[in-house]
């Protein structure tokens, strides 16, 4: 069923992105998303950008993220959730080394997964992917949670110029990592996927599909592809564990 | 203690490897995902319903946990019956060779609709043509469903027999009717060869905060624990109706709940929503539990203890 929330804080994160904090919690980890529900307008999925109080990021592309961004303080939105299976952080986290690597929205789920990590003392480096410098999402925010950020854009106009598998390519190579977690368009996570089966390396990826019934029921987010047959983004992920 | 438990199904000259069947529109989208319930433990599998032209379905919410079951109104999305025919051609050819058999499901807005698409997928030679003219979800465009009435029930029964050439039929119907033994009576009567008992329940959930219904469709079809006691009646009622074999479906979540449906008389029983609940494993499990559960009556197989209610 539906939760009702209201909009407590909105933070602007970059020229279409907004941050929603809601009033109380959604008992849920890093990875797992919420079927958000605007009534009479749709409900579309949403990663869980932390879950205490609950938060979503939310970047403008099309009338249901534009309705979301209309929204004012006090005003309410519903939640169904969480859903789906969330990314799993080493046995032992501490001192081990993570990579995240994260395209679009896909920064905010890596987010509350990173300060989940650092807080059990982790050494985590996230490669951010965007078009423009003005794309950029979060990194100033998890550089302050004590992630080293490494940032890729495709025009070059914020740090280094190129696609943000350069970037995890660098990071694996400086030293190597005990996993790789990635959230993102599913062009970039085929390229992840691929740089870690190339270096051997354990990863857990994040699919992004259309869907409804968010209930693993209706099968409109199947996932095709050779390496996972038969696959539903939202009950079997939308994480992928290597 | 009887140590061996067969649970092999016999169900129109099909050899089921258990009475356990994946009920139509829970994850029979892609030949992948049926082979799959199939290799997770189901001992037959039914397609998505299909009709003559490719559906969208409704838009969000199409369907939420209410607490005590599922309500959905995803509104017959299909590829329609040319796309669908090649999807079971491909499901069918990979669910022989692992002895798993699959059942079609076809509906359409009129009985020409309901044969044409029958025709069309029998094609992909399916072992059995489950025939749903009971879906709540779609009354704003189709109208009353087909389920509602004996004589409409028995028309397109005679129709999708004759379209349907050699391929045995189930027709689906629902629990909404005066008397779902005088359906079951009739569609036999016309030439049904299995009855499939039963579909959801129409119902409406609203959430008092909005002030409206979830659905984006305001009613939808209520399935999973709620709908047991109801589905058991209907099931019984059929027994008590008809002869042919029927595909007990509706609110089972468990082995003993299997149990309790062929005890009410069904030959084989569907399960849907049960994957919501327990995963898509959840089809091999109830096979497990149930032969736990004959293990634990001292029975040897189905038969020990289907229609007992009756006895
Ligand atoms: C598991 C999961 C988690 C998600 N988490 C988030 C999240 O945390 N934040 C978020 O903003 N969205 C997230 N999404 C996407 C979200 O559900 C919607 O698809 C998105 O808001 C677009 O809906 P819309 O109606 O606004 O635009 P639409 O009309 O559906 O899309 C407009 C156009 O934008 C493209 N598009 C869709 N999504 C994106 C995107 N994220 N970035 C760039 N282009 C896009 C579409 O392909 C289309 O061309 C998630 C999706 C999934 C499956
Ligand atoms: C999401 C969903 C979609 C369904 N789609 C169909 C369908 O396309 N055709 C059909 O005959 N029944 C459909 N049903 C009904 C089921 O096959 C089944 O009859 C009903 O859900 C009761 O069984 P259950 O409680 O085990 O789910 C659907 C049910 C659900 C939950």
């Amino acid at each position: 069923m539906h939760r009702t929330y209201t909009v407590t804080e909105i933070r602007d994160e970059n020229y279409r992105t907004k941050t929603l904090v809601l009033d109380r919690a959604l008992i849920a980890k890093p990875g797992q998303f919420a079927m958000v529900w605007l009534p009479g307008v749709d409900e579309r999925p949403f990663s869980i950008a932390a879950a205490s109080p609950l938060t979503l990021t939310v970047v403008a592309v099309g009338p249901f993220s534009e309705r979301l961004h209309q929204l004012g303080e006090g005003e309410r939105l519903w939640v169904r959730g969480p859903l789906g299976q969330p990314f799993e952080l080493p046995a032992q986290p501490s001192g081990k080394r993570l990579v995240m690597v994260g395209g679009g929205y896909g920064v905010a789920p890596l987010r509350f997964l990173a300060r989940e990590a650092l807080t059990a003392n982790a050494a985590v480096e996230v490669c951010i992917g965007a078009r423009t410098a003005a794309d950029v999402l979060l990194a100033e925010r998890l550089v302050m949670d004590g992630a080293v950020v490494r940032v890729m854009t495709e025009d070059g106009s914020r740090g280094g110029r190129g696609l943000v598998t350069a970037a995890l390519e660098a990071a694996v190579l400086e030293a190597r990592p005990a996993s790789v977690y990635a959230c993102g368009p599913v062009p970039m996570l085929e390229a992840v996927e691929s740089r870690c089966l190339a270096h051997g390396l354990p990863y857990q990826l994040s699919w992004e599909a259309r869907m409804r019934c968010g209930m693993g029921l209706c099968g409109t987010c199947e996932v095709h592809g050779r390496r996972r047959e038969g696959w539903l983004a939202c009950s079997d992920g939308p994480v992928s564990v290597s | 203690m009887t140590d061996a438990v067969d649970l092999t199904c016999e169900f129109l000259g099909l050899r089921l490897p258990n009475p356990i069947i994946l009920a139509s529109g829970v994850i029979g989208t892609s030949a992948a995902l049926m082979v799959r319930a199939a290799r997770e433990g189901a001992g037959a599998v039914t397609a998505k319903s299909c009709g003559p032209g490719p559906r969208a379905g409704h838009p969000n919410p199409v369907a939420v946990d209410w607490g005590h079951g599922v309500i959905n109104a995803i509104g017959l999305s299909n590829p329609g019956a040319v796309a669908e025919v090649a999807l079971l051609a491909d499901a069918q050819a990979r669910l022989r060779s692992l002895g798993v058999p699959l059942i079609a499901s076809v509906f359409g807005g009129t009985v020409e609709e309901f044969a044409t698409v029958a025709r069309i997928v029998s094609g992909a030679d399916p072992d059995l043509i489950e025939v749903n003219v009971s879906c709540p979800n779609v009354a704003d465009e189709f109208g009353t469903p087909f389920a509602a009435s004996c004589a409409d029930a028995a028309a397109v029964t005679e129709a999708v027999k004759v379209a349907a050439v050699g391929i045995p039929i189930s027709l689906k119907l629902a629990p909404n009717v005066p008397s779902i033994g005088r359906i079951a009576a009739a569609v036999v009567e016309a030439g049904a060869d299995a009855i499939t008992a039963i579909n959801t329940m129409p119902g409406m959930v609203i959430n008092a905060d909005a002030g409206r219904p979830v659905l984006s469709n305001r009613v939808g079809g209520l399935s999973g624990p709620a709908l047991k006691p109801i589905a058991l009646r209907c099931v019984a009622e059929v027994a008590s109706a008809v002869e042919v074999p029927i595909i007990g479906t509706g609110g089972v979540m468990t082995g003993r709940d299997a149990a309790e449906m062929l005890m009410a008389g069904a030959t084989a029983v569907g399960v849907g929503t049960a994957v919501w609940y327990r995963g898509v494993s959840v089809l091999g499990e109830i096979a497990d539990e149930l032969c736990a559960f004959l293990r634990g009556s001292d029975c040897a197989g189905l038969g020990d203890i289907r229609g007992r209610i009756f006895e």
